[in-house]
């Protein structure tokens, strides 16, 4: 028992160390992409869940994970849990201040299914006005719309409402 | 040798999957045809990212598949022949112009969008989590549709000849969305012909674009019976699994 809870705490720290690597500021857990860490045994269960259906990012994360616990000495099996489905209301609030940090406008807190022709409106990252528009709805990754800020100038990278 | 194509045992409920999946990975591949060629690069990244979220979708899709039927993802896609195929014939036609593509893109989407909403409350627990999924994705899809239709209908008269066009021409090709499905574990495609119809006709009036009647409609793409133009794509597709058996990267 007291092995075990030990195990599943240094399993804890190393994926501490786990980032996405398209936002590499952001870790999976601030993301909300790691669920579960649970011990049978010797061997560290761990539970991701994809933000996407399509993002190749997963196989990438997959990979790090267990390198992760391998380096820490641990052995490891990574599986994806479709159910409940990832929201970008599970950003952490860490998460969306380092977003923003980076350059990138977190998710507004509304649903992606709003009317059919409305435009969110976001602030400029590295300003903070609200003068802003979007140029595209899809960015350089699946989770990214690509927008300007009529204020600064800047183009900036909006993390979408999903 | 893994060349062979391979039957799939079809239960209601597998061809209940295929069909969503088979539609996904068709039109997303279609999408991905454009990668390089479109107009500008704002739309080179939505038409791939559109492309990226269906073939995502497709994959959770033949996992599913996969657990039904024993064969595997990349089996379902790779290793079946062209009447095996369940997407229906909207999907499969060739690109044809950019006006082609959207108002191809739209007339699918107004459907899935709705398809997939109504499927998030599946009593099938693994369709649900897919559906809760791509009901997301898929609003974004049929927005940016949406929008690209009424620039082009209420564009220039080119684009707008064009829209036209190619709305006349993918009229017939969207009955074949509302056919009977047997089985229960997702909608029924005819209880979502009000709110489709809905959908399109309000793209269409902005873009100031004329409806067709409602004639005669193509069908045979859910029973395998595909245009010529399916067998071009399965070869593209399917190429490097066929002349290199089980390879793996």
């Amino acid at each position: 028992m007291v092995a075990a809870a030990s195990l599943r705490e240094r399993a804890l720290a190393a994926l501490q160390d786990v980032c996405d690597p398209e936002i590499p500021v952001l870790t999976i857990s601030d993301l909300g992409i790691l669920r579960h860490v649970s011990v049978s045994g010797d061997t560290v269960d761990v539970t991701i869940t994809p933000t996407y259906s399509g993002c190749p990012a997963m196989t990438m994360i997959t990979l790090d994970i267990e390198t992760a616990l391998s380096r820490a000495g641990i052995n490891a099996r990574v599986r994806t849990c479709l159910s409940p489905a990832w929201t970008s209301d599970w950003l952490t609030v860490a998460a969306r201040e380092k977003l923003a940090a980076h350059g990138v406008a977190p998710p507004p807190h509304t649903s992606s299914r709003r009317a059919l022709f409305s435009a969110a409106q976001l602030a400029c990252p590295h300003c903070g006005s609200a003068d802003t528009e979007q140029l595209s709805e899809f960015g350089s990754t699946a989770c990214k719309s690509l927008h300007r800020c009529r204020a600064c100038r800047e183009p900036f990278d909006a993390f979408k409402c999903h | 040798m893994a060349t062979t194509s391979i039957t799939v045992e079809e239960t209601p409920l597998v061809r209940q999957v295929l069909y969503r999946a088979d539609d996904a990975l068709i039109l997303g591949h279609r999408l991905s045809e454009w990668t390089g060629h479109a107009p500008i690069l704002e739309e080179e990244l939505a038409l791939a990212n559109i492309a990226l979220d269906l073939i995502g979708q497709a994959r959770l899709l033949y996992a599913y598949a996969g657990e039904l039927t024993g064969h595997g993802e990349d089996q379902l896609a790779y290793l079946r022949d062209a009447p095996a195929w369940r997407n229906c014939l909207l999907v499969e036609l060739p690109n044809g112009d950019f006006a082609f593509t959207i108002t191809r893109l739209l007339l699918f989407a107004a459907f899935a969008d709705p398809f997939w909403r109504t499927a998030t409350a599946s009593s099938d627990s693994t369709f649900a989590a897919v559906a809760a999924k791509a009901e997301k994705e898929t609003a974004y899809h049929l927005r940016h549709a949406a929008e690209w239709l009424i620039r082009l209908g209420d564009g220039t008269e080119e684009s707008h000849r064009r829209a036209q066009t190619a709305v006349d021409d993918l009229w017939p090709y969207t009955g074949e969305l509302f056919a009977a499905v047997e089985g229960n574990a997702m909608p029924s495609p005819a209880s979502l012909h009000g709110v489709w119809k809905e959908t399109v006709d309000s793209a269409l009036s902005r873009a100031t674009l004329a409806r067709p009647q409602d004639g005669w409609m193509q069908s045979g793409g859910r029973a395998g019976r595909h245009t010529e133009h399916l067998g071009h794509l399965l070869a593209e597709l399917q190429y490097l699994q066929r002349t290199y058996p089980g390879a793996t990267w």
